[in-house]
């Protein structure tokens, strides 16, 4: 009885533990994936972080050439600052401008520049930020506290495809003579998303 | 996703949410068997795509994952289902 | 291929694959049979549709292709829009 049970049901219906680990036993056998392939996987892409993307703004707020290369080759300007790009996929960089505010989504799955941002937060890669973001985006930028100054257009970029896309968001008041790294501070994860903007704190 | 309208009210859980290891283990696992050209990430989002919604929205996210990455992995004959029912008996 | 210069209106090609077995699009269904503007070519990339499916996938051309935004909704803010990377096969000349 058990194992006709068994044999009907759906084996993808199985606990998700149970098959993830099922799958690396089975891999690990065929020699097509090993434990440590996978711990050294882990290391490198919890090495990736939302600081690596907020090194290449900051140069780009003091560096017009750096800028002018972030834009036209976002791979080579991540590259330039030493972030590993190979393997990923081609990056991609929007400019903020103070009459047009990018915002980044993927409304078909999730794709995220991990490359330079590290690991898609949860809200990214939640149907109501994947719904939202093309229909209502000053509504889902509300759920963050921000609003746009009026005469601000939105341009929400949908990641579809082969590029993943950051923001180069604007340089705030208040930064004059500020050195890479103390820019480097202030610039999160969300801003390179769309869905904050980098403030200087007040003194 | 884009637009549909059944989510347009619901509120965005901005709050950071940290990776188990179980979702490292299945990010880790996705991509060196696309490093290894194993399987695509284009695979990956088709296995997702295939899963049943009612499923789809139980399942958490790596929970997906993991579900369209053993789908494909059966499917392209890299693992038979006699060797993950035995392998699920053992674990 | 045709290929579309930046500037250059095109339409989404209104159609759904999806009605006639299993497929996999990168197409937005909200795009579909709608009007924009080609911004810029993106380069060439394997097929997706292909890909999903491990079959032998040819290069295609991306496009990004801008669209009004409230015009897609039929709501929103305007001078809003959307920029989308669409594969060449899925845009004709508007």
């Amino acid at each position: 009885m058990m194992a006709v049970a068994r044999a009907n049901m759906n084996i993808l219906e199985a606990d998700s533990d149970k098959l993830l680990a099922a799958v690396r036993d089975l891999l690990a056998a065929k020699g097509l994936v090993s434990n440590a392939e996978l711990s050294e996987r882990i290391a490198i892409t919890d090495a990736a972080n939302p600081g690596q993307g907020a090194r290449m703004v900051a140069k780009a707020w003091t560096d017009p050439t750096y800028r002018a290369l972030m834009l036209e080759d976002g791979t080579r300007a991540a590259e330039e600052l030493g972030i590993p790009m190979r393997g990923a996929p081609p990056l991609g960089v929007l400019e903020n401008a103070p009459d047009v505010h990018n915002l980044v989504v993927c409304t078909l799955c999730s794709c995220y520049p991990r490359a330079v941002l590290g690991y898609p937060p949860f809200w990214f890669k939640s149907a109501a930020y994947r719904a939202r973001a093309v229909r209502d985006p000053r509504g889902l930028l509300a759920e963050w506290g921000t609003v746009l100054p009026p005469g601000v257009k939105i341009r929400i970029v949908d990641s579809t495809a082969d590029y993943r896309w950051m923001v180069l968001p604007l340089r705030p008041a208040g930064t004059e003579g500020w050195s890479e790294a103390q820019l480097a501070a202030i610039v999160r994860e969300g801003d390179m998303i769309g869905v904050t903007i980098p403030v200087a704190p007040a003194h | 996703m884009g637009g549909v309208s059944k989510y347009l009210c619901e509120a965005v859980d901005v709050e950071p949410h940290a990776l188990t290891d179980f979702d490292k283990e299945v990010d880790a696992l996705r991509a060196i068997l696309g490093m290894k050209r194993v399987m695509t990430v284009d695979e990956l989002r088709r296995g997702i795509e295939a899963i049943p919604e009612a499923d789809y929205h139980r399942l958490s996210y790596y929970r997906r994952w993991i579900r369209s990455i053993t789908d494909t992995l059966l499917r392209k004959g890299v693992i038979t289902e006699a060797e993950l029912r035995a392998a699920l008996d053992r674990v | 291929m045709v290929e579309f210069a930046p500037g250059v209106p095109v339409r989404v090609k209104d159609d759904w694959p999806e009605t006639r077995g299993p497929v996999h699009i990168r197409t937005p269904h909200y795009l579909r049979g709608l009007r924009g503007t080609v911004v810029r070519r993106l380069g060439e990339y394997p097929n997706p549709e292909d890909l999903a499916f491990a079959r032998p996938a040819a290069r295609r051309a991306l496009y990004h292709v801008a669209f009004d935004q409230p015009a897609v909704w039929h709501e929103g803010q305007a001078g809003d829009e959307l920029l989308v990377e669409i594969y060449e096969h899925w845009l004709e000349p508007a």
